[in-house]
């Protein structure tokens, strides 16, 4: 079944198209990534894909139907983590669940916010407002939050944007196995900026990026996606254990760096007096 | 230490101020009382704060009282009114672009043109007090409330959506608390007017209270109390913006 889908999606701010022709599917269980140069239109598209903004033109689908908004079940970890600030950790959560579950009594909501904040190691700090946490805690807070209502569904913008490399690895494990806690797996759409953290957590990775189309209208336009064809959840250390994965980087880095090579300075280009599309 | 010398500064302020009073009362305007001679005729409603004389012949502070009742009541109706017009009008473009126009007009009409009318309304001082008072302090409370629905940021509005959040838990989870202390803001500002108000109110109604007190010593022309009551007034108004001044920081440092 195709849980997410994008058809010849398109979507302009006032006169400036950022993406053209997005064509998406992910089935059921697949982990799915997109990796993008900062401003090529990841938030957009997965907001598109969430059903929280409409495309111009094309559309957007869940099981063949049309989304009507945000779809049941599913839920979203935001770029910017978007706690609610007059909220505690906890708090923040229990509101989450509370739609999730609404048949649940007020304990059991409490119990399963409390123990999705465990896991993703804050026990401590549940009592603590978002002002108070770091930045990798508020990350934190917001996986637990997206979690924590057991969605089948889950979209996910650069979730681990702001942290450190440590800091991130570890999340990075908490997170693949999230994914793999309920059966069958959650379907899964990521935003990612590195190319080794798509690679370590997905099943098959999209390049978003402007190289299809030069010239005055630079919107993105989404590749066909490379295959990460080994066993989920992988062992942190995967990129250095394994050629095949070095070889699926090379080819992504490629796929990305093709758009920024193809943009170079002009003066440039043409004191090197070789033919442009050669 | 930096306390004490601010204090210590007013201080060295309000003498001077006190010295100025002295100063035209025995020079310019002989009829202005003096400081000393205020003292003199005020101290029995100062030093029996809540004695009752009379009517219209009370300690200072059961004056006060009185209009401050006076002023909650009004207060009251103003944010009781004044919050949900402000979270009406800041989630609808519509009927905001509809009355803006007709809240400017009315915002700077003078607590002097309305009581007239809530008198012919309402046939009673009382009444035209309170409508009068909330007539004039609601607009800071519209206003601030209206802005502060406006300038929710577009995440929090999200994570109501993707919760999928009913209508009602959408209000009290997530559009109340953000907009909260810019409904303090305007509460504050409408406390304010109100005590502006209520001297005007109580003027022309002739009803005890401070405002009451001090037109009925104009005509009685004894000149001191009228100082006495707008010394009252002052600190009165002082300490009603000091208070709602911590209750905001307090709620801005939850
Ligand atoms: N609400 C909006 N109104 C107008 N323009 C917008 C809006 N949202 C995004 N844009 C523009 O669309 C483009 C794509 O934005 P988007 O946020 O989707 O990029 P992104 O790939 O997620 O970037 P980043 O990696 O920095 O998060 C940007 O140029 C941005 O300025
Ligand atoms: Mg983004």
């Amino acid at each position: 079944m195709t849980r997410i889908e994008l058809k010849n999606a398109n979507k302009s701010y006032g006169t400036r198209q950022v993406l053209a022709n997005i064509n998406l599917a992910v089935q059921e269980g697949e982990f799915v990534s997109i990796v993008g140069a900062s401003g090529s239109g990841k938030t957009t598209l997965l907001k598109m894909a969430a059903g929280m903004i409409q495309p111009d033109s094309g559309a957007a689908l869940s099981n063949g139907e049309a989304l009507n908004g945000f779809p049941h079940r599913a839920s979203i970890v935001f770029q910017n983590y978007s706690l609610l600030p007059w909220l505690s950790s906890l708090e923040n959560v229990i509101l989450a669940v509370e739609s999730g579950f609404p048949e649940w009594t007020a304990t059991r909501h409490q119990e399963q916010a409390e123990r999705y904040l465990q896991m993703v190691g804050l026990g401590k700090a549940m009592a603590k407002r978002p002002s108070q946490l770091s930045g990798g805690m508020r990350q934190r807070v917001a996986i637990a939050r997206a979690f924590a209502v057991e969605p089948e569904i889950l979209f996910l913008d650069e979730p681990f944007g702001a942290l450190d490399a440590l800091t991130r690895q570890t999340l990075q494990q908490e997170l693949a196995q999230l994914c793999q806690l309920r059966k069958p797996a959650a379907t899964a759409l990521m935003i990612t900026n590195s190319v080794d953290e798509a690679i370590l957590l997905s099943d098959r990775i999209l390049t978003l990026g402007r190289n299809g189309n030069r010239g005055e209208s630079p919107a993105a336009t989404l590749s066909d996606g490379v295959d990460v064809p080994f066993p989920r959840p992988r062992p942190a250390d995967l990129m250095t254990g394994s050629e095949d994965a070095v070889r699926i980087r090379a080819r992504l880095t490629g796929f990305l760096s093709s758009g920024v090579r193809r943009r170079a300075p002009v003066s440039h280009l043409q004191s090197v007096s070789v033919p442009l599309e050669a | 230490m930096n306390l004490l010398k601010n204090f210590a500064l007013s201080l060295v302020g309000a003498t001077l101020v006190v010295g100025l009073w002295a100063l035209v009362s025995t020079t310019i305007s002989k009829d202005l009382p003096s400081p000393i001679k205020t003292w003199t005729e005020s101290k029995v409603y100062i030093l029996q704060p809540f004695d009752k004389r009379g009517e219209m012949d009370q300690g200072i502070l059961r004056m006060a009282a009185y209009s401050l009742y006076r002023v909650a009541k009004g207060f009251l109706l103003a944010i009781l009114i004044g919050t949900p017009l402000g979270f009406l009008l800041g989630n609808s473009l519509l009927l905001s672009k509809m009355f803006d126009p007709v809240i400017q007009i009315l915002r700077p009409i003078s607590p002097l043109a309305w009581l007239p009318l809530g008198l012919i309304l309402f046939r009673q001082s009382e009444p035209a007090a309170l409508f009068t008072i909330a007539l004039c302090s609601m607009w800071p409370t519209v206003i601030n409330t209206m802005q502060g629905v406006r300038s929710i940021p577009q995440d929090y509005l999200n994570v109501a959506t993707v919760l999928r959040l009913s209508p009602w838990r959408r209000f009290t989870k997530v559009l109340l608390p953000a907009t909260l202390p810019y409904m303090f803001t305007g509460y504050r500002l409408s406390l304010g007017l109100a005590w502006l108000v209520i001297v005007a109110a109580e003027m022309l109604t002739g009803t005890p209270g401070v405002g009451g007190f001090l037109w009925q010593e104009y005509n009685s022309l004894i000149y001191s109390h009228i100082l006495l009551c707008i010394l009252t007034i002052g600190l009165v108004g002082f300490a009603l913006d000091r208070l709602m001044g911590i209750a905001e920081t307090r709620l801005r440092a939850a």
